[in-house]
């Protein structure tokens, strides 16, 4: 029992070792090394440009669903006014960069997984060190770059398209004075809010790109240790994002 | 020339190299041979460094790259070509890509030489006309040859090649002993060859090793270890299932 406990706590701490030498080491590739701008493209195209669909629906509809629920609570008060600057806060603030980073984990960050998974299994990183090259330059801090680009891109987008559904939904369909919308929003949000949104998603961004490289570069033995590894990086980083949301506004605020 | 000394090496409560020494000759051909599962793959990884023995030394022209820093053995590796057993092609690339990558990365070249040279690579292992192909829309023995072109294509002093022949019919298994022979005598590299292909490979190789439990068993040229008496190797080579070498 002692035993057992004892083994799960040195295997986690050594694990967290890995993984935190493992963020360290890109960073520090990253400034050495940067790699590629042909291959950070590439990845900013796959991270970034290709998430455009999705990013844009989700944020449509969140934006709806906000415009909904705070028209019901703002008539309670009578301040159905407020919808707009209600609407941009809690996206700006908050929802943009979560969800448009919990949204970039399902679609791109299991693929780096799988992607570099299967390349420990094939043994091309084995290939890449016989060459005598660093796979960190070629595999990782491209990814890394292109997350950390992309995600507040996004991030910016959802915003936008999000606070237009807010508008479609309260102004268009439930009927709130357009001019008052936009105005008491201009009023109300300050640069220190997008600022913020924006710190946010930038360290979204790492985070995806940090577990994303991690957990398929110490992928397992086969197709199931490439498939837990996907699944593993996924739940990961989407619990290390709201975690680390929490962390974060707690001190921005 | 190579040495390993006292390599030691287990996968958890599994030994594999016990206590190995051995000497790998410069510009010849050494053959590794022995049963499956023995750790071939393993000797092999360890003389570049993929992986690192958990006691001894392994010494590539005369420096230990033991406990090496990375940019300190990535300079000893600048001298090393390998084959893997899976090939390990980068899938996400053409053929072309696959053999021009080290010219890229490793050279100065325009990209007009590095079409020639990638043209002639591929020419000399018999392949022509597949460079916009696809890894996975070659059969296995073209794989394994664009894998030899990849491993060859900057003139390394040393060649590693794990298992180069298995699973291929006999003629492209001969045409790939011969290539190997041929680019040698071109080139007098250092080679390094896991294989099971008994007898073939004794008419490839200069110098042959037998590892068996973790030791090597016995090296020397190959006519020695035709005819060693030592019962394993006498089992081996003979593909005999009575003998010291049990299945199980």
């Amino acid at each position: 029992m002692v035993q057992a406990l004892g083994k799960i706590t040195i295997s986690s701490v050594r694990d967290l070792g890995r993984a935190g030498w493992f963020l360290f080491y890109s960073i520090y590739m990253i400034v050495r090394r940067p790699g590629h701008p042909a291959q950070v493209l590439k990845q900013m195209r796959f991270i970034g440009t290709k998430s455009l669909f999705v990013i844009v629906l989700t944020a449509a509809f969140t934006g709806m669903v906000l415009g909904l629920q705070g028209y019901y609570t703002l008539t309670k008060f009578g301040s159905e006014g407020m919808l707009g600057t209600a609407v941009a806060l809690s996206l700006i603030r908050e929802l943009g960069p979560v969800l448009a980073a919990l949204m970039v984990t399902g679609r791109a960050g299991s693929a780096i997984t799988a992607e570099i998974g299967i390349m420990r299994i094939t043994e091309q990183i084995d290939a890449l060190e016989t060459m005598a090259l660093d796979p960190f330059k070629y595999l990782v801090t491209p990814k890394f770059i292109a997350a950390i680009i992309s995600l507040p891109l996004l991030c910016a987008i959802f915003d936008v398209v999000g606070i237009y559904g807010g508008w479609l939904v309260g102004v268009k369909l439930l009927g709130v004075n357009p001019g008052a919308y936009f105005y008491e929003m201009e009023k109300a949000v300050v640069w220190r809010d997008v600022y913020s949104g924006f710190a946010k998603s930038f360290s979204f961004g790492l985070i995806i790109a940090w577990i994303g490289c991690y957990k398929g570069y110490y992928a397992g033995h086969g197709a199931e240790g490439v498939s837990k590894a996907t699944t593993e990086s996924v739940v990961l980083t989407s619990v290390l994002i709201l975690v680390w949301d929490y962390f974060l506004t707690s001190v921005l605020l | 020339m190579i040495i390993l000394r006292n390599v030691n090496k287990s996968f958890g409560s599994q030994k594999v190299l016990d206590d190995l020494n051995l000497e790998i000759p410069e510009g010849k051909i050494t053959a590794i041979i022995g049963p499956s599962g023995e750790g071939k793959s393993v000797l092999l990884k360890h003389l570049i460094g993929l992986l690192q023995p958990d006691s001894g030394q392994v010494e590539v022209d005369g420096e230990s790259i033991v406990g090496l820093r990375r940019s300190r053995l990535n300079l000893i590796r600048e001298k090393f070509g390998m084959l893997f057993q899976n090939v390990a092609l980068f899938d996400s690339m053409t053929v072309f890509e696959n053999v021009a990558f080290p010219l890229h990365e490793k050279t100065d070249l325009g990209p007009g030489e590095i079409r020639e040279r990638v043209l002639s690579a591929l020419e000399e292992v018999g392949l022509k006309n597949i460079e916009n192909k696809y890894p996975d829309e070659l059969s296995g023995g073209m794989k394994k040859r664009v894998g030899l072109a990849r491993a060859v294509v900057l003139n390394p002093k040393i060649i590693l090649f794990d298992e180069p022949t298995t699973g291929l019919d006999p003629i492209i298994k001969s045409a790939i002993h011969q290539l190997i022979k041929d680019t040698h005598q071109k080139f007098g590299f250092t080679a390094v060859i896991v294989s099971h292909e008994i007898p073939d490979i004794f008419d490839v190789a200069q110098n042959v090793a037998m590892l068996y439990k973790g030791k090597i068993l016995r090296q020397g040229s190959p006519s020695e270890i035709k005819n060693s008496d030592h019962p394993a190797v006498r089992q081996f080579i003979s593909g005999s299932l009575d003998g010291p070498i049990r299945l199980i």
